[in-house]
């Protein structure tokens, strides 16, 4: 069996736009939020994949981001805490042919659910994942969550949490994702291109989207988003070019050892000393997934991009397989065996 | 066990109508392996058979000691049987641990073969004897055959180049090669089997066949044995047969379905104690379009299973009781979003890890009410091995045509159990096939067919039909998310209504024996077989009993309360403590009696006639 992800119909290209993703249903999360941003630039990008909408899932757990299904225009199933990955897993088992996107959130995800993250990751199952990170349980009015930052002061943790956070990245990576990517809910032009890379992926695709929570976290990122501080303190991956960043393009990343290390260009660093991205260098990716501000800037863009078999292309591998050597199941043959005897 | 007697000699033969046997040893020793041949034979000379494998959790407790000892019952009979047998006529016991173990259940004047090479006084001490049984007196009361296997044995294996440890791992052949002597039996498919098991590696295949002839020479030649014993085979009704375990007409029956329904299956599970085997055989079955899924949870398991449902495959997950507590909150999603999915449970003992290999019914109330909300789902549960083949297709009919998750209820004794089975022709299966929902222009997730009061299954790939389900409370017709009090009212009794009107869809209560009387035995599950022989016995005695057993336990058949009115007393025996009562009785307002054991082991037909007798008799 050949890889049937893809484009439903070929012969017919598709003339969808933005609006044909968007459902009927009223958007009902809290004025401001970072959501907003992240399902517009969402439907903005479905119609370029060309896959017709009905061949489209969205399958969300629960938290903020589980509602972002209702709002697509597709087929959608709002599931359980924790689990979207599992249902993700059998439909793409049952049905390869559908594009499968999983909306959760830092909770859902890594809290709950990290069980499931982890194995969908190895199995490079062909789903897009998309974790919104807004580093609190917003749904639930404000816990800490597993990458809040260690001493934040939550309704639950009133002395501040006592528990390491998770960097999403570092876990993917891990889990052998063949996709990890990070952007930001107001970076509109940079989540386009993160998840335009991340739909036309095959395989799972981990994409962490950074996001405010104006409620319960006002601020999440702010740091090192803000409109103003954001070329200085972030750093865009680009894959083949040299690790540069800062407003005046005068910064970048050198390694020393297996540490990287941030240097001023000019004062005796050429660009041809910094160093260089590749998505296909797993140890690289992992060194950049442990950056963080203030010590260095924040790396956005994909971490990590390789090609292997998916897990649906192994499933229908191993069957063919299986067909070739025996044949077409026959039931009568699978009942009647050779030990069988008669009376009469 | 004792008929008529042939007056031929050497050797004289004993015709029997039924024979218990059981092969006890160190659960290393290949006692399953034994037990699997023997029944094999004697399923292939058509006796009617029942068989109870009983092993340890632990894959390799210390040798010798009680803890490992394993044992496979077999029943064998020229007449129609329905339980393994409640005590042995026969055990074999590989050393002093497995006759410690099992002496206690066979009766006075049974026969006992101990390989006497294994009596040594590490092994007593390790079994707890302070004295030889062997040699104390202790077996006055039983015909004890002593012979020293492991000498005899690696007699036989003399010359081959293997280890003194690989020589004695195929003392198991020997003993069955005695018993295949000593029971009249073939050692042709037994051979066959070992030529084909073995094939990569001679020395082996060389060794397990000496290993068996020695054994059956051993029978042939000398005088320990003053008989042998002859079961004819049984009259079962005309029709191809073979020997089935309930895992194995499980997985059968499930493939049958998707065929039945025109749907690839997919099944997501996760490895657990004893429902594993259903994994392991779906597997196999590839070139049926099957496709297996080993999630990294149990919770996957389920999740990955709803996702197929969604997307248009029959989807099945199977665990036992602990797994299927980890998928409650996933039931209940199913129940919700109304999607069909089979959820096996082959129950074993409870509560927590209890133990894994020993067989209990008590998970029907979990089954029934084990989720959070009002989440109402059928349940279906076989009654005998063959059985689980017919509800495999019953559980996926009913969750196809009503949309709705159904809870198919095996236990340990019928997953392991085996019996012959008559085969059925596929031309003579019935059609379980749904269409997806293809009229876009009609189409409300929350619609309902009239009847049935099923939503249309409109799967993703649909042009038209996008929409959305979930977990959240659906408004009724639309599916829009609704937090509307009336209409979680109505949405409630609808879940509630669809699952109770499948009682138009199920057949009566099958009511063996008359159809009124003193006592009415109600069971389910695979008590079946203890209930039917008690109740045949006390009909022989002139009592006016009557047994029925319930294949659908949710919802009830239609004239289970009729049924329950015929009879003056009602006894519930069940492998649980009290959990089917309890239901009869709050629906009902019977006053039923439970009759409830929990030791990991099949009723005794002796404990159910006490019982019964019981109540007939305070009557009188």
């Amino acid at each position: 069996m050949t890889d049937t992800t893809g484009p439903a119909s070929a012969t017919q290209p598709l003339k969808l736009t933005r609006k044909d993703f968007v459902s009927d249903q009223e958007v009902r999360w809290c004025p401001g939020c970072g959501d907003y941003s992240i399902l517009a630039q969402t439907q903005r990008v479905m119609p370029d994949f060309g896959y017709p909408r009905e061949n489209v899932v969205f399958i969300s757990g629960i938290g903020c981001s589980g509602r972002t299904p209702y709002y697509m225009n597709t087929y959608g199933f709002h599931s359980i805490h924790g689990r979207a990955p599992t249902l993700a897993t059998g439909l793409k088992i049952a049905r390869p042919d559908l594009m499968v996107w999983v909306v959760t959130g830092d909770g859902d995800a890594l809290s709950i659910g990290g069980n499931h993250i982890v194995h969908t990751l190895r199995r490079n199952v062909d789903v897009k994942i998309l974790l919104y990170n807004n580093r609190i349980y917003g749904l639930t009015k404000g816990q800490a969550s597993p990458t809040s930052e260690f001493g934040k002061r939550t309704k639950s943790t009133p002395e501040g949490t006592i528990d390491q956070p998770v960097v999403p990245p570092s876990l993917a990576l891990a889990s052998e994702a063949t996709f990890v990517a990070r952007t930001i809910d107001t970076y509109a032009e940079h989540i386009k291109e993160t998840l335009e890379a991340a739909g036309r992926h095959k395989g799972s695709a981990f994409t962490e989207v950074l996001q405010n929570c104006n409620i319960f976290n006002d601020g999440a990122w702010r740091e090192f988003t803000d409109r103003d501080v954001r070329d200085d303190r972030m750093l865009r991956l680009k894959h083949g070019e040299p690790m540069i960043f800062g407003k005046a393009r005068d910064r970048g990343i050198i390694l020393d050892g297996t540490k990287p290390e941030v240097v001023e260009l000019g004062k005796g660093v050429e660009e041809s000393d910094l160093l260089v991205h590749d998505e296909t260098d797993d140890m690289l990716a992992y060194i950049l997934s442990r950056m963080f501000w203030p010590e260095y800037p924040v790396p956005i863009g994909i971490f990590r991009r390789v090609k292997k078999p998916t897990h649906h292309q192994l499933v229908a591998g191993q069957i063919e397989l299986v067909r070739a050597d025996k044949g077409e199941g026959v039931l009568r043959d699978l009942l009647f065996t050779s030990d069988a005897w008669e009376t009469s | 066990m004792t008929t008529d007697t042939d007056q031929h000699s050497p050797p004289p033969i004993q015709e029997l109508e039924r024979v218990t046997i059981r092969f006890a040893g160190d659960s290393g020793d290949g006692m399953q392996l034994t037990g699997t041949q023997f029944t094999r034979t004697a399923a292939v000379f058509g006796n009617d058979i029942a068989t109870l494998p009983d092993f340890p959790a632990e894959i390799r407790a210390p040798a010798g000691s009680l803890a490992g000892v394993s044992g496979f019952q077999i029943s064998l009979s020229s007449a129609e049987i329905h339980t393994p047998g409640d005590s042995p006529d026969v055990l074999v016991a590989m050393n002093p641990a497995a006759l410690r173990a099992n002496v206690g259940d066979v009766p006075a004047g049974g026969a006992i073969v101990v390989n006497e090479d294994a009596f040594t006084k590490q092994n007593l001490a390790k079994a707890g004897y302070e004295a030889n049984p062997l040699e104390d007196g202790s077996l006055n009361d039983f015909n004890v055959f002593e012979i020293p296997v492991g000498k005899l044995n690696a007699r036989a294996l003399e010359g081959l180049d293997m280890s003194t440890k690989q020589v004695d791992l195929t003392k198991n052949f020997f003993a069955l090669g005695v018993m295949f002597w000593l029971f009249e039996r073939s050692m042709d498919p037994t051979i066959k089997w070992i030529e084909k098991k073995f094939a990569a590696r001679p020395v082996i295949a060389e060794a397990n066949l000496r290993a068996l002839k020695a054994g059956y020479a051993f029978g042939e030649t000398t005088e320990i044995f003053h008989t042998s014993f002859r079961v004819k085979p049984a009259k079962l009704p005309a029709g191809t047969y073979r020997n089935i375990t309930g895992n194995e007409a499980a997985s059968l029956g499930f493939v049958a379905a998707t065929k039945l329904a025109d749907r690839e299956l997919f099944y997501g599970s996760y490895p657990i104690t004893p429902a594993s085997e259903i994994l392991h055989q779906l597997s196999t079955y590839k070139h049926f379009g099957v496709r297996t899924f080993q999630a990294e949870d149990e919770i996957a398991a389920i999740g990955s299973a709803i996702g197929a449902a969604f997307g248009g495959a029959l989807a099945l997950t199977a665990s036992s009781g602990p797994g299927i507590a980890l998928k409650g909150e996933a039931m209940g999603l199913a129940v919700m979003v109304e999607l069909p999915l089979v959820i096996v449970n082959v129950q074993r003992a409870g509560p927590s890890t209890g133990m894994p290999t020993k067989n209990e019914q008590s998970d029907l109330l979990q089954a029934m009410y084990g989720r959070n909300g009002d989440a109402p789902l059928p349940i279906v549960a076989p009654a005998t091995p063959a059985e689980c083949f017919d509800c495999a297709i019953e559980a996926s009919r009913l969750a196809l045509k009503y949309m709705t998750p159904v809870v198919f209820l095996s236990d340990a004794f019928l997953a392991t159990g085996s019996e012959p089975w008559r085969i059925p022709e596929p031309s003579d299966l019935p059609d379980i096939s749904v269409p997806n929902h293809t009229d876009a222009a009609n189409f409300q997730p929350y619609d309902r067919d009239p009847d049935t009061l099923a939503r249309p299954w409109a799967v993703p790939g649909s042009p038209g039909m996008e929409h959305r389900i979930g977990g959240l409370e659906s408004a009724d017709t639309t599916g829009q998310v609704s937090y509307d009090p009336d209409n979680h009212q109505r949405m409630t009794d609808l879940r509630a209504r669809k699952v109770a009107g499948i009682a138009d869809d199920i057949p009566d209560l099958d009511v063996f024996g008359p159809e009124s009387g003193d006592l009415l035995i109600l069971g389910w599950g695979s008590t079946f077989g203890a209930l039917r022989t008690a109740t045949e016995r006390l009909q022989r005695s002139g009592y006016a009993v009557a047994h029925a057993h319930m294949r659908h336990l949710n919802p009830f058949p239609r004239d289970t309360g009729d049924v329950l009115a015929s009879y003056r007393r009602v006894l519930i025996p069940e492998i649980n403590t009290g959990q089917l009562r309890l239901l009869i009785r709050g629906r009902f307002l019977v006053d039923a009696v439970g009759l409830n054991r929990v030791r990991g082991k099949p009723f005794p037909v002796s404990e159910v006639m006490s019982a019964a007798r019981l109540l007939l008799d305070e009557d009188r």
